[in-house]
């Protein structure tokens, strides 16, 4: 059947959260069989297309205390319902988490940014989500709630395949966590897509920190070339604790690009991925060694 | 599917709607009010032909479920200006002949409504940006930006 994307055709039960406890007990009872609704540019996508098929709908954006940013010594936390366009808006996020702010700012366009959700796009878990690379890098915790309490997990434990994170049914994503940003560290976020504003072929991420002419720690995290976001440990480990050179920025870029295990899709295929991923690692290097202060 | 209360203001005006959850917001402003300026282009969420106003934020109707509008205030390119009062961005569109076709127009007036209202004096990089969802078949861009570039505040 072809599918008219004109209407919704599908048919289901709308129950609408206004407090925490109340969306909890929702998804408790239906599990499964409920999906949670936040800004719908995800999951309605779907639902028009017939891949999934929810019985019930239980939408978040009204539950009150979901939709935060708080920024402090001890980091930046994020509630679930936040838009995109608030992430991008928020002084902390830009001046402290480059590689937070540029993914965002590179996503959809501003009426899709004032729908689509952080938690949304994690949820979603798409190879190419862009919030996810540079939550990665920056080791972020997320949040998972139920009725039986509240569990604390890496954002690199969360993602398990294309469509798949490790949330149990009836658990429902509250918050993200990313640890505070020293004076002498910087990140940087690069996307590669037809156009802009796009879905991205490729993406990549870049936090480290500085101590004098030497990176101190690194962290590496590529999208769109795996079934998960995933981090690239061979190249993050030639960096740590080595003077930062032009030279090693490079080697370490093909470390990168040989460790990645990219596809090919409708989007690109695997040999193009795997030559752009050198040229963006590199890039994306430079410029977050230049803004941890380092010079080249 | 049983049918549900929702109260909404649409274009100013408190509006009591009897719909079914899986209406999109899109279709209940062009069938049930009459609202026919927000197009259907695509109902992906590709072209933002659909855009409206959600309490002044740029949205897009074919993406929208029209239940969970309830209290919230929805501007439509009709609530922007009409024949005898066009809003300053409609008459900049006609005097820069932004308008061919004019299918993406209720998107690009009502995102550049938007834009000038956080931004009034935006550059060209600013409006393209701001814009670059709204899908144009037509123009080629250039006039719309300049229309919105150019536009004539209100004294
Ligand atoms: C035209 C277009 C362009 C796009 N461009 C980009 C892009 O450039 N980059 C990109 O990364 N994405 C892009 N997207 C995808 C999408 O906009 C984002 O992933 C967005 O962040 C999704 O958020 P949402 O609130 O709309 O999610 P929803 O559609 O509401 O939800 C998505 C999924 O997550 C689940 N979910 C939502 N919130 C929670 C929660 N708190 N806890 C547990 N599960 C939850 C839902 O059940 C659903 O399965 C694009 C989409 C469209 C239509
Ligand atoms: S019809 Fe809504 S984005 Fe195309
Ligand atoms: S004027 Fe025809 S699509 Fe823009």
């Amino acid at each position: 059947m072809a599918t008219d994307t004109r209407v919704l055709a599908a048919e289901f039960q709308y129950l609408e959260a206004h407090s925490l406890d109340e969306a909890l007990a929702w998804l408790g009872q239906y599990g499964t069989r409920a999906r949670v609704l936040a800004g719908g540019t995800d999951l309605l996508v779907k639902m028009k297309t017939g891949q999934v098929q929810p019985e019930y709908i239980i939408y978040i954006k009204k539950v009150a205390g979901l939709d935060y940013i708080q920024a402090d010594e001890a980091g930046l936390r994020i509630g679930a319902t936040t838009t995109l366009r608030k992430l991008e808006g928020c002084a902390a996020v830009k001046t402290g988490y480059s590689a937070l702010y540029e993914a965002v700012r590179s996503m959809a366009a501003t009426a899709i940014r004032n729908m689509g959700t952080i938690g949304g796009n994690l949820g979603n878990a798409s190879p190419a989500a862009d919030t996810a690379p540079p939550l990665l890098v920056y080791g972020a915790t997320l949040k998972l709630a139920s009725q039986a309490g509240t569990r604390l997990v890496p954002v690199e434990e969360f993602f398990l395949g294309p469509g798949k994170t490790c949330l149990a049914p009836e658990e429902l994503l509250t918050e993200i966590s990313l640890p505070p940003q020293g004076s002498e560290s910087g990140s940087s976020f690069l996307k590669l897509g037809r156009v802009a504003a796009d879905i991205a072929k490729i993406n990549v991420a870049v936090s480290l920190q500085r101590s004098g002419r030497n990176c101190t720690a690194c962290r590496i995290a590529f999208g769109s070339v795996a079934p998960t976001p995933i981090r690239v440990p061979e190249a993050e480990a030639l960096l740590a604790g080595q003077e930062i050179t032009e030279d090693l920025i490079e080697t370490a870029a093909q470390a990168g690009a040989a460790a990645i295990k990219p596809i090919s899709d409708n989007r690109s295929t695997r040999e193009y991925r795997l030559k752009v991923s050198r040229v963006m690692l590199a890039e994306a290097l430079r410029a977050a060694w230049q803004r941890a202060g380092g010079v080249l | 599917m049983e049918r549900q209360w929702v109260k909404l203001k649409v274009n100013g005006k408190e509006r009591q709607l009897f719909i079914k959850p899986n209406e999109l917001l899109l279709n209940v402003l062009r069938d049930e009010l009459g609202l026919m300026g927000a197009k259907y282009g695509c109902g992906l969420g590709e072209c933002a032909a659909c855009t409206v106003l959600v309490n002044g934020q740029p949205m897009l109707a074919c993406l929208i479920l029209a239940v969970t509008m309830e209290g919230q205030e929805i501007t439509t390119v009709e609530g922007m200006g009409d024949y005898d009062r066009l809003h300053p961005l409609q008459q900049s569109f006609l005097d820069h002949g932004a308008v061919q076709c004019g299918f993406c127009t209720p998107g690009m007036l009502l995102t550049a409504q938007a834009l000038l209202a956080e931004n009034p004096d935006p550059s060209e990089e600013e409006i393209r940006d701001y814009l670059r969802g709204n899908l144009c078949r037509c123009t080629g861009y250039a006039a719309i930006v300049r229309a919105v570039k150019e536009v004539k505040h209100p004294a």
